[in-house]
């Protein structure tokens, strides 16, 4: 027994160790976006001699934080809430009536899935150019329509556990369609919205490409793109740049302790999509 | 049966329920996608009215050497990190399931990097490349730690490093839940029958979680050819594009060469090569599916 006790600490040692030297990285940002240029070319890897919040101050303003983190965040929640009500309004009408029209729409919405992003992106922009759609709502609506896929193929798979009993009796007590899904459907497919939104939270929040090509303007940028323009402006203004990255990891590490337990169900789910 | 039969029939609002979604499918993926296939064989540059010239886009991208060279590198891209992200994520995933102290913080560590953006992983990489390596190779004499990012060789290990700490959390979280998911008496029955750790894993442990083997596998694959806004934070290309992948190429060629045309052109091939794995990974895992 005394064996597996040592192999047992050595493990954990082991762990430890390499979990610290995992998260480093954001050691070395963390504590650089409290130094001055000359400090953090004398000492990259030590604690700063002071907690000195003038970094921040400017990377915020360069980085129109406030507009930056509202548009980002707007676009984020008006994607999702689009995105989970009309796939799952989708996936409803597709998976209750058997027909040959609803498994060949079921397969165009998972056969999308493997278009790459890139293999469209030229055509897309060009044509929502040639409309005047690029713009925020453009972007929203673009959303949808890279999204949808995944969510009427997650709402599909959940539907099937939930009995067409229930939508007999609604109907047979006069409910409108569009009231069963609302009031009975919707709310049972809750661990399914939940999922989904982790998914695009992650997906959307942090995307770089399709918003560069859509609302590249001033105004209407997201944290990503703000952070582009930001390492381009300041190359080399390290201790700048360090102080701009921990704004934007912030809040995602934030979400991430907040919504910890559902993203492993989310990545799960997300995985097998693939 | 009367109501039965109501119940099936597909009214208006069958359609009304579809259409928000197929509709922003159709516009915003299926026709671009078929504009898009069209786009390749004309000479379209964005601002022309497109002409039709056959595969004289296809025929031009033979002698593309910096599109070869950007394929090849995605590609030994690729097998570098599906070895690495596997490897590791599968060995991290062993280590969290065992009960051992702290493992929780173990998992929360491997899986932080992962929830962050690509272009942000880039440029914290480059930092850590470019300026905390040197200060440590300065001090320390250890040549191999200077002047990286600035040949292609340093370029390439500097993004499978950056794409293997984002992804390898991700991974392990796929194989703990495989791992999470045998049933413990198969593990004591081995136990019992005195099967030491290394025979319990290949005999036991990997046959059971080599399902999630394939999914992980594809998608790191996928990943791997699909990669974009690391490449454009990290090298960006350095030096002199030879640390180019292929969507970095079809960006460039499109929008700051504005060669439409062409780079629609690299896009098709870049679709048939995602479209060929995918293929193959359907395959595998039915025929796997069909066998258990």
């Amino acid at each position: 027994m005394k064996k597996v006790h040592v192999q047992k600490y050595l493990l954990t040692i082991l762990g430890i160790v390499l979990s610290l030297i995992w998260i480093s990285p954001f050691y070395i940002i963390l504590v650089n976006s409290f130094k001055t240029k000359l400090e953090l070319f004398t000492n990259t890897l030590s604690l700063p001699k002071s907690l000195m919040l003038d970094n921040y101050k400017t990377a915020a303003a360069n980085l129109n934080l406030s507009e930056a983190f509202s548009n980002t965040l707007i676009i984020t929640v008006f994607s999702i809430l689009i995105i989970a009500i009309f796939s799952s309004m989708t996936a409803y009408a597709l998976q209750r009536v058997k027909k040959k029209s609803s498994v060949i729409i079921y397969m165009i919405f998972t056969v999308a899935m493997l278009i790459p992003f890139q293999s469209v992106m030229i055509p897309l922009v060009a044509e929502f150019g040639k409309f005047h759609f690029l713009t925020r709502s453009g972007l929203v609506f673009m959303y949808l329509g890279f999204g949808s896929s995944l969510g009427v193929f997650l709402y599909y798979g959940a539907l099937k556990g939930i009995p067409t009993s229930l939508d007999e009796a609604a109907l047979i007590d006069g409910c409108s369609r569009f009231r069963i899904y609302w009031n009975i459907i919707l709310p049972l497919l809750n661990p399914t919205t939940i999922t989904l939104a982790v998914l695009d939270i992650m997906w959307i929040w942090n995307d770089y490409l399709l918003p560069s090509l859509v609302i590249n303007k001033v105004g209407s940028r997201t944290l990503p793109l703000m952070i582009f323009y930001f390492f381009s402006q300041y190359t080399k203004q390290w201790n700048l740049g360090m102080a701009g990255l921990t704004i934007a990891i912030l809040p995602v590490v934030i979400f991430y302790f907040l919504a910890q337990r559902k993203l492993v169900t989310a990545i799960i789910a997300g995985a097998v999509k693939q | 049966m009367i109501k039965k039969a109501k119940f099936f029939k597909n009214g208006i609002w069958y359609w009304l329920f579809i259409a928000p979604t197929l509709l922003s499918l159709i516009i915003v993926v299926l026709i671009p996608f078929i504009i898009g296939i069209y786009y390749s064989f004309t000479d379209w540059n964005g601002i022309n009215q497109p002409v039709f010239i056959g595969l004289k886009n296809f025929i031009a991208l033979k002698g593309d050497t910096e599109f070869w060279n950007s394929i090849f590198f995605t590609a030994k891209f690729a097998v570098a990190c599906i070895v690495i992200i596997n490897v590791v994520g599968l060995s991290f995933a062993m280590l969290v399931t065992r009960k051992i102290f702290a493992r929780n913080f173990m998992r929360t560590a491997f899986y932080l990097p992962n929830l962050i953006g690509g272009l942000i992983l880039g440029f914290i990489w480059n930092f850590i490349f470019v300026d905390v390596f040197q200060t440590i190779s300065d001090a320390t004499h250890i040549g191999w730690l200077g002047g990286w990012l600035s040949t292609t060789n340093t370029g390439f290990w500097g993004l499978v490093i950056v794409t293997s700490w984002q992804m390898i959390g991700y991974v392990m979280v796929i194989y703990i839940a495989y791992i999470e998911s045998i049933p413990t008496d198969l593990i004591e029955a081995s136990k019992i029958d005195g099967a030491n750790s290394w025979q319990q894993f290949r005999n036991v442990v990997f046959p059971l979680i080599a399902p999630a083997f394939t999914v992980s596998l594809f998608i790191t694959l996928s990943n791997s050819f699909k990669l974009f806004d690391q490449n454009l934070s990290l090298t960006a290309g350095a030096p002199g594009n030879t640390t180019q992948m292929i969507t970095l190429n079809i960006y460039q060629t499109a929008f700051s060469a504005q060669e439409m045309a062409v780079g629609q052109a690299k896009a098709v091939i870049m679709f048939l090569i995602i479209a060929v794995i995918s293929i193959i990974q359907v395959y595998l895992t039915q025929k796997r599916e069909v066998e258990m």
